[in-house]
């Protein structure tokens, strides 16, 4: 349990998904212009990355692993284009179920849901778990873990940024570079969690 | 046609900047950029993967149903993915080490997709091509830009040479380490949008909000 929690704080604070690793770079900087859309996208990132997660840990385990399928067979090779399509195949399926569910979240979250295909953070998330070895277990703390610290961090930049409007920025660095450095401001002040022995 | 296909590879270059000034493929370009070698294959990478996706999405650009062309774009981009994945591994298996998961996420790199849904589904394949080499190079340029300041700055070498002799190697310079750790790739990134934008003021964003003179900033 303790293994657990701390792997938790891990993927949350000292190895934050968009801070520290710059994943889903593109979409964290493109829709972070209002904390409500901010808060809905990060909540569509935290449900898909929940799933596709241990999904991915369970395509690895089940068909791909060295001899897991067939004997002597070893089909990692396949796995970029494998996780990618788990991802686009659940996306899609929550789309539907969300849609005929639970349609008020469904209507929230609009073009946010299908544009989570293509973020880095949801494959990155996959790709990591693949890389260190993670349990069933790990990887679905893991992939709340890393969802969380994604929506945690575009959400305090929505915040910073609904201040930063009224800020007199010179000329050339107004929107896009200014953005970069607040969040290098943002990425300095995560560092200091790196300190934390778990 | 000269002067067309001259313009589509060099006005990504810096004009119409994929990094700077279209917002695609940032991550990449933050994570990668900590020393100079990592980043010239990552470039490399990117530079083949765009080209050939673009030129095979191109190619089949007619019979594709525009309803499912994600998901066929995304196949084919994932294919080459593999491809040039299996190739590091098997050429430079200690860089595309340091690169981890950064490899495989050219699938998700938005240039990729980007140049896929905005230029190959319109053009012929030739020029397609192109215009994925010009955006691959645009792309390099400021990786190479951006690993240069971070890799030179922060260790005092270059491709693991040493340009600067360090103190503890009886030399002057100190290395700042601040330059290897995350946050200054932001910073680089956002000094160079602001020279890019100082050079070529057509680029620079609108205010939201106009602060007026005899509001305040006025009479400073």
């Amino acid at each position: 349990m303790e293994a657990m929690l701390s792997l938790f704080i891990k993927a949350v604070f000292i190895e934050n998904m968009a801070l520290t690793f710059f994943l889903g770079m593109c979409t964290f900087i493109a829709i972070s212009k209002k904390i409500e859309t901010a808060v809905g996208l990060g909540i569509a990132v935290v449900i898909v990355q929940a799933i596709t997660v241990p999904a991915n840990n369970l395509i690895l385990n089940v068909f791909l692993k060295d001899s897991a399928l067939l004997q002597g067979v070893d089909l990692r090779f396949l796995g970029l284009i494998s996780y990618i399509a788990v991802i686009a195949a659940i996306v899609q399926v929550l789309e539907m179920v969300l849609d005929k569910f639970v349609p008020s979240l469904y209507q929230a979250l609009g073009v946010f849901l299908p544009l989570i295909t293509v973020n880095c953070a949801i494959l990155g998330g996959a790709l990591f778990m693949v890389e260190r070895d993670y349990t069933f277990a790990e990887s679905v703390v893991y992939g709340f873990g890393s969802g969380f610290s994604w929506m945690l961090a575009i959400v305090v930049l929505a915040g910073v940024r609904e201040r930063l409007k009224y800020s007199d920025v010179p000329a050339g660095l107004q929107g896009l570079g200014i953005i970069f450095i607040t969040v290098g401001l943002m990425s300095l002040g995560f560092m200091s969690f790196s300190g934390i022995q778990l | 046609m000269k002067s067309e296909t001259s313009k589509v590879i060099t006005t990504p270059l810096v004009a119409n900047n994929p990094i700077t000034l279209q917002i695609l493929g940032i991550c990449s370009a933050l994570a990668v950029t900590s020393s100079l070698k990592t980043a010239l294959l990552m470039a490399v990478a990117l530079t083949t993967v765009t080209a050939f996706s673009n030129a095979s999405i191109s190619a089949i650009r007619n019979h594709i149903p525009s309803s499912i062309r994600i998901i066929v774009q995304m196949t084919i981009i994932a294919s080459l993915v593999i491809v040039v994945d299996q190739l590091m591994k098997a050429y430079a298996f200690s860089t595309a080490k340091q690169l981890s998961v950064f490899v495989g996420l050219i699938i998700t790199n938005c240039i990729v997709m980007g140049r896929a849904e905005a230029y190959a589904m319109q053009n012929p394949p030739g020029m397609s091509f192109l215009d994925g080499i010009g955006n691959g190079l645009g792309y390099s340029l400021i990786l190479i830009i951006v690993a240069v300041i971070r890799e030179l700055s922060g260790s005092g070498s270059l491709l693991g040479y040493e340009i600067f002799t360090l103190v503890k190697n009886g030399g002057w310079y100190e290395p700042n380490g601040l330059m290897l750790l995350p946050p200054s790739a932001f910073f680089i990134i956002g000094m160079l949008i602001w020279v890019i934008r100082t050079r070529y003021p057509e680029q620079c964003e609108v205010h939201d909000f106009k602060i007026h003179e005899k509001h305040g900033l006025g009479n400073r």
